[in-house]
């Protein structure tokens, strides 16, 4: 009898299963009963017209339910078949690469401090461009239909919002595809110009400039122009007396940037504008780490052509805006020549989802400028003090007139390179992005008049919108224990501790 | 203000579901740095204008903040679906481990150590 039982209760069950949605069991188990009271065997079973007959409805919801059951597993419960290890370890996209993993308390991505080089892209200006990527998609410079025009609305908006944050006109706005075009432009274009008429061949720039600036007055200079590269003080800011001796009557443009990408001093634009406008020459100024950063208006600087870029400003990458002043009217050889698009001075159909995008990017960076430089600054002041109290630290370039996001300090007797090796958590970089892949010194610290070493064994930290008091203290903790470490490695170190100066060595020569 | 007389239609009432709202919404984004500023932003923003009195200006504000709520709900749905490895600051925090117990933590792969 007690074997009977189950053979039953598993029959029973199938059928349940199968066939029947929820008035099975009452049908089922008065029978069950019967049968165990009874305790006879049948060889035959019953039949009924319905045994036969297989319930779509019930089975589909069966189905369902098994599938539920499955879905509902949430994956550190569950294991992986044959690799025994943790569903979510094996869904972290590094676990892969690391077999025997399973999911670390801490996560591993580094934290992201190197501002300079970009900012990430803000929710806020996604949602606006998101509408753009999908379904807006007309051409803004198609005049005939829907869907052109509201493209077209879209980016004057945008570019009202740019023009806003800058103090300008929104007609003034070119739209670029970067702050490097903008900085090619503005340099070739007005040297180009000048070239026609033939009376102003010199440019003065500055020898801490961008890569892009410097290489496009070089590319001048094959064309047969004359360039002055002023030198820089000693805390990274321009001399205005030089600036002022180095003007000639056949000068065309100054060319000097308002926040270093470097070591973030602020160039006295205002000082520099006005000089220039009263000895009639164009004024560029690249700022590209400036603008959403700290309070800029083109007309009290008095800058005629300026450069921004929109992945600084927690924009998209691949645009960005020139600033051409229109009264009194700076006239452009446009690089780039074709459907006469942005006032024929960059032809090419604009990008309505960049162009919105760097637009939101910019209204909200006029909103919140207030709030985030507050923000800025306090973390900045923190990293640097912490920073400042590892003995034989120095900040690079000058502390007042100093974008506060941007923190260069050099470490001595540490090498740059091999410290950011040591900082892998950290996405740190030791000088603009561009010049990263080689080892060379950052010339723009060499510029500063510091000593090899010195540039060798800097590092720029850089502080947005996004970064948090707990990244700020961990990199603090991470930089003070690897310096030490790094240190205790040296030699050098080992000497300055016992008090020798390291320049009166003669090292012998090999 | 007892709790009967806290009905649906009264501001202050709305003012503390928008500022729930905001702070619950925000929590949901996937990238630790977002989630973090939105908490922080939002707590900031009702601070500043705490002792707000203007019917009109606390009307704007609470505008402006749905309008945000909206913004929000949208990117914590996309930032969903994009998902990445937790920052190095991340973990730690709560104060226990994911593998399973005994389990190989991974190594690592980073760091001087």
């Amino acid at each position: 009898m007690s074997n009977i039982a189950p053979t039953v209760a598993r029959q029973a069950l199938r059928i349940a299963s199968r066939r029947y949605p929820s008035s099975a069991f009452c049908r089922a188990s008065p029978r069950v009963a019967a049968l165990t009271a009874s305790g006879r065997r049948h060889y035959v079973s019953e039949t009924k017209p319905s045994n036969a007959i297989v319930n779509v409805e019930t089975a589909i919801k069966a189905d369902q339910r098994a599938f539920v059951n499955q879905t509902g597993k949430s994956p550190e419960n569950a294991t992986m078949p044959t690799t025994g290890m943790g569903a979510d370890a094996m869904m972290s996209p590094t676990a892969g690469i690391l077999k025997q993993a399973t999911i670390m308390d801490e996560g591993s991505r580094p934290i992201y401090l190197d501002m300079q080089a970009t900012t990430p892209l803000d929710p806020r200006v996604l949602d606006a461009m998101l509408p753009f990527m999908t379904g807006l998609y007309g051409n803004p410079h198609s005049r005939t239909h829907a869907y052109g025009w509201e493209s077209e609305k879209a980016t004057e908006q945008a570019r009202a919002h740019i023009a806003e944050l800058i103090g300008a006109d929104p007609k003034e706005i070119i739209f670029t595809s970067g702050a490097t075009e903008s900085n090619n432009m503005s340099i070739k274009g007005v040297a180009r110009f000048f070239k026609r008429s033939g009376k102003k061949n010199h440019i003065i720039t500055c020898q801490t400039e961008h890569k892009c600036v410097l290489d496009s007055c070089r590319h001048l200079q094959d064309e047969g122009y004359q360039v002055t590269y002023l030198p820089v003080q000693n805390n990274g800011l321009i001399d205005m007396a030089q600036l002022e001796a180095a003007i000639r009557p056949e000068t065309a443009l100054v060319s000097i940037m308002t926040v270093n990408n470097e070591i973030g001093v602020v160039q006295p634009v205002e000082e520099i504008g006005r000089l220039c406008r009263s000895k009639k020459i164009y004024f560029h100024t690249d700022a590209a780490q400036a603008v959403g950063k700290i309070p800029i208006d083109v007309n009290k600087m008095n800058v005629d052509l300026m450069s921004i870029s929109g992945h600084k400003i927690y924009g998209p990458k691949g645009i960005g805006a020139c600033y051409v002043r229109r009264r009194p009217r700076v006239r452009l050889d446009p690089i780039i020549s074709g459907g006469g698009q942005e006032r024929g001075l960059r032809s090419g159909t604009l990008a309505p989802f960049l162009s919105v995008g760097m637009g939101e990017a910019a209204r909200i960076c006029k909103e919140e400028m207030e709030y985030d430089t507050k923000r800025v600054t306090a973390l900045s002041n923190r990293l640097l003090e912490g920073l400042l109290s590892l003995e034989h630290t120095t900040l690079n370039g000058d502390r007042t007139r100093h974008y506060p996001g941007c923190v260069n300090v050099s470490f001595a007797y540490v090498e740059g390179e091999s410290l950011l090796m040591a900082l892998k958590d950290i996405a740190l970089s030791s000088g603009s992005a561009c010049t990263s892949a080689s080892l060379e010194p950052s010339y723009v610290l060499r510029a500063l008049g510091s000593s090899d070493e010195s540039a060798h064994s800097s590092i720029r930290f850089g502080i947005g919108r996004f970064t948090t008091e707990d990244e700020i203290d961990y990199v603090l903790k991470a930089v003070r224990e690897r310096v030490t470490f790094l240190r205790e490695l040296s030699p050098l170190w080992e000497l300055v501790q016992e008090g020798v100066d390291l320049n009166t060595i003669e090292w012998s020569q090999h | 203000m007892s709790l009967a007389q806290v009905s649906k239609g009264d501001m202050p009432y709305q003012v503390r579901s928008l500022y729930r709202s905001l702070l619950r919404t925000g929590g949901q984004f996937a990238s630790y740095n977002f989630r973090e500023y939105a908490k922080r932003r939002t707590r900031d923003a009702f601070r500043e204008h705490q002792n707000e009195t203007d019917e009109r200006r606390i009307q704007e504000l609470v505008q402006k903040g749905l309008k945000e709520l909206q913004v929000m709900k949208r990117q914590t749905v996309i930032s969903q679906f994009y998902q990445l490895d937790r920052l190095v600051v991340e973990g730690g925090k709560t104060g226990k481990q994911k593998g399973d117990e005994g389990g190989i933590v991974r190594q690592k792969d980073q760091g001087w150590d």
